[in-house]
């Protein structure tokens, strides 16, 4: 067996690492935000239970991540092979599907945790001034864009790699 | 990193909307009688008991009892708690030494039964006493039982308590609980300091009363003091402390408003912050603010005093 065959057999596990760290990553950043914004729901549902609705929107929005972070990690795994048919890539490949996988696990980590704090804000808006909704449902929103951001990037990226000649 | 408390800092912030606004304090001071103010604060949700006295003790409870709901460990509040201890101290240690009987002077919100300290001190056993607190109960029933002197008793107990305060305060996590003991034992200090000015007390006096504070130099506060009135203007305008002194020329209740005052804009940041135990501290001096409030407006209607002499008494409000 030649260096490169050697190196070939590393393409498949490669790729799956690229996986794990898209759903690993994202999923830990979900558990914690959606943990912290119900911890801060549940204080407002304690004083005023009719606000369930509304806090349990702004209790999921850290919670989209984990779900990116799954699709990433569905489509890579699909994609190599792992799911069905040939799982049979070269270390080339294999580093492509990691370095696409990387963007959706290290944002959604990061931006899950931020969108929390900004969604137990909110919650303590709406139960200091429960007419201010809109807003403040806008505003965890705003740290959704970077995760989609990364959710387009590594999708795109998982998508095509298949499609290189390498 | 201090610690996180989402869920009681949401439900503080959602029980903000319950405190009692200046609009709320005007409205029970243009009851035209004593039961009339009584009957709207009914209105506004202080409704168990039937005097005007059992309200109050209610609301405290209540209090309390929800900073036991929303605080797993008690002990992050101890600070709050220490007042109400070292008053009991007080009364425990006179009433052992002079064998009176003093439960009614016990107050609630301490960490430590004042039956269990009444009982250190008569069998001389303090194991079962903090050691904060051990100490300068023990010195204290010796003072007493040597001089014979209530007042130099309590001014070793108050000194113990502000000590305790800011040891507390440097203790705790929270921005806001460190603030508030400086500010609480700088009040205190220059509290102390105005009277032995007025009632002309030797350096002797300052010495044992003062504790330390970061925010005040104890020597030049000691120094200013001395030097009379003017000496402490002249050193407190040189300090953080430069806008009490029109309040402490103009006496004790212009001052304690300046001191209620100065903490109420010291919490009022917390009402945007929804992570840590800052909103609820700022909840519960929140709450002793207006409970004090409350009190001001019953007395002086039962006592038939002007309105506008009270209006000027109210502090700033948390909402």
């Amino acid at each position: 067996m030649t260096f490169t065959d050697l190196l070939n057999t590393l393409g498949v596990p490669m790729a799956l690492l690229g996986a794990v760290l898209a759903a690993l990553m994202a999923g830990i950043g979900s558990a914690i935000g959606v943990g912290m914004a119900g911890e801060a729901a549940a204080g407002a549902l304690t004083e005023d239970p009719s606000k369930f609705g509304k806090v349990l929107i702004l209790q999921l929005l850290p919670g989209t991540q984990g779900i990116y972070g799954l699709l990433i990690a569905f489509l890579t795994l699909s994609n190599i092979g792992i799911l069905g048919g040939s799982a049979d890539i070269s270390f080339a490949k294999g580093m492509l599907y990691f370095f696409a996988c990387v963007p959706m696990g290290f944002v959604g980590l990061w931006s899950a945790k931020r969108q929390a704090r900004a969604s137990v804000a909110s919650i303590n808006l709406i139960s200091r001034k429960p007419d201010q909704f809109g807003k403040s449902i806008i505003l965890p929103a705003m740290v959704e864009t970077y995760a989609v951001l990364a959710l387009l990037v590594s999708l795109l990226a998982v998508a095509n790699i298949g499609k290189l000649p390498l | 990193m201090p610690e996180l408390y989402p869920y009681a800092a949401a439900r503080i912030h959602a029980r903000e909307l319950s405190l009692l606004s200046r609009q709320n304090l005007d409205q029970l001071l243009a009851a035209k009688t004593y039961d009339e103010c009584l009957h709207s604060l009914r209105g506004l949700g202080w409704d168990e008991g039937d005097t005007a006295e059992e309200i109050l003790a209610a609301e405290t409870q209540k209090t309390w009892q929800l900073m036991g709901e929303l605080l797993p460990q008690p002990e992050v509040f101890q600070l709050f708690r220490l007042p109400a201890d070292f008053n009991n101290a007080k009364a425990a240690v006179k009433s052992v030494v002079t064998n009176v009987q003093v439960d009614r002077v016990f107050l609630p919100g301490g960490s430590i039964q004042p039956e269990s300290m009444a009982k250190a001190l008569k069998d001389n056993d303090f194991s079962a006493i903090p050691a904060w607190m051990a100490k300068p109960l023990q010195e204290a029933q010796q003072l007493l039982l040597q001089t014979r002197d209530g007042q130099l008793c309590d001014v070793l107990l108050d000194k113990a308590a502000l000590d305790a305060m800011m040891q507390e305060g440097k203790k705790s996590e929270c921005a806001l609980l460190k603030e508030y003991a400086q500010l609480f034992v700088a009040v205190a200090d220059l509290k102390i300091a105005q009277r032995a000015i007025l009632t002309g007390r030797p350096a002797s006096f300052l010495k044992e009363a003062l504790a330390e504070c970061d925010t005040l130099s104890l020597s030049r506060l000691e120094a200013a003091a001395l030097e009379g009135m003017d000496g402490l203007e002249s050193y407190l305008s040189l300090t953080d402390y430069a806008d009490a002194i029109p309040a402490l020329k103009a006496g004790a209740s212009a001052f304690d408003k300046w001191r209620d005052d100065r903490i109420m804009a010291l919490i009022q940041g917390e009402k945007a912050n929804p992570f840590t135990l800052g909103p609820v501290a700022a909840y519960y001096l929140a709450r002793q603010n207006e409970i004090a409030m409350v009190r001001i407006i019953l007395s002086a209607k039962r006592n038939g005093l002007d309105v506008e002499d009270v209006q000027e008494r109210l502090r700033v409000m948390y909402v």
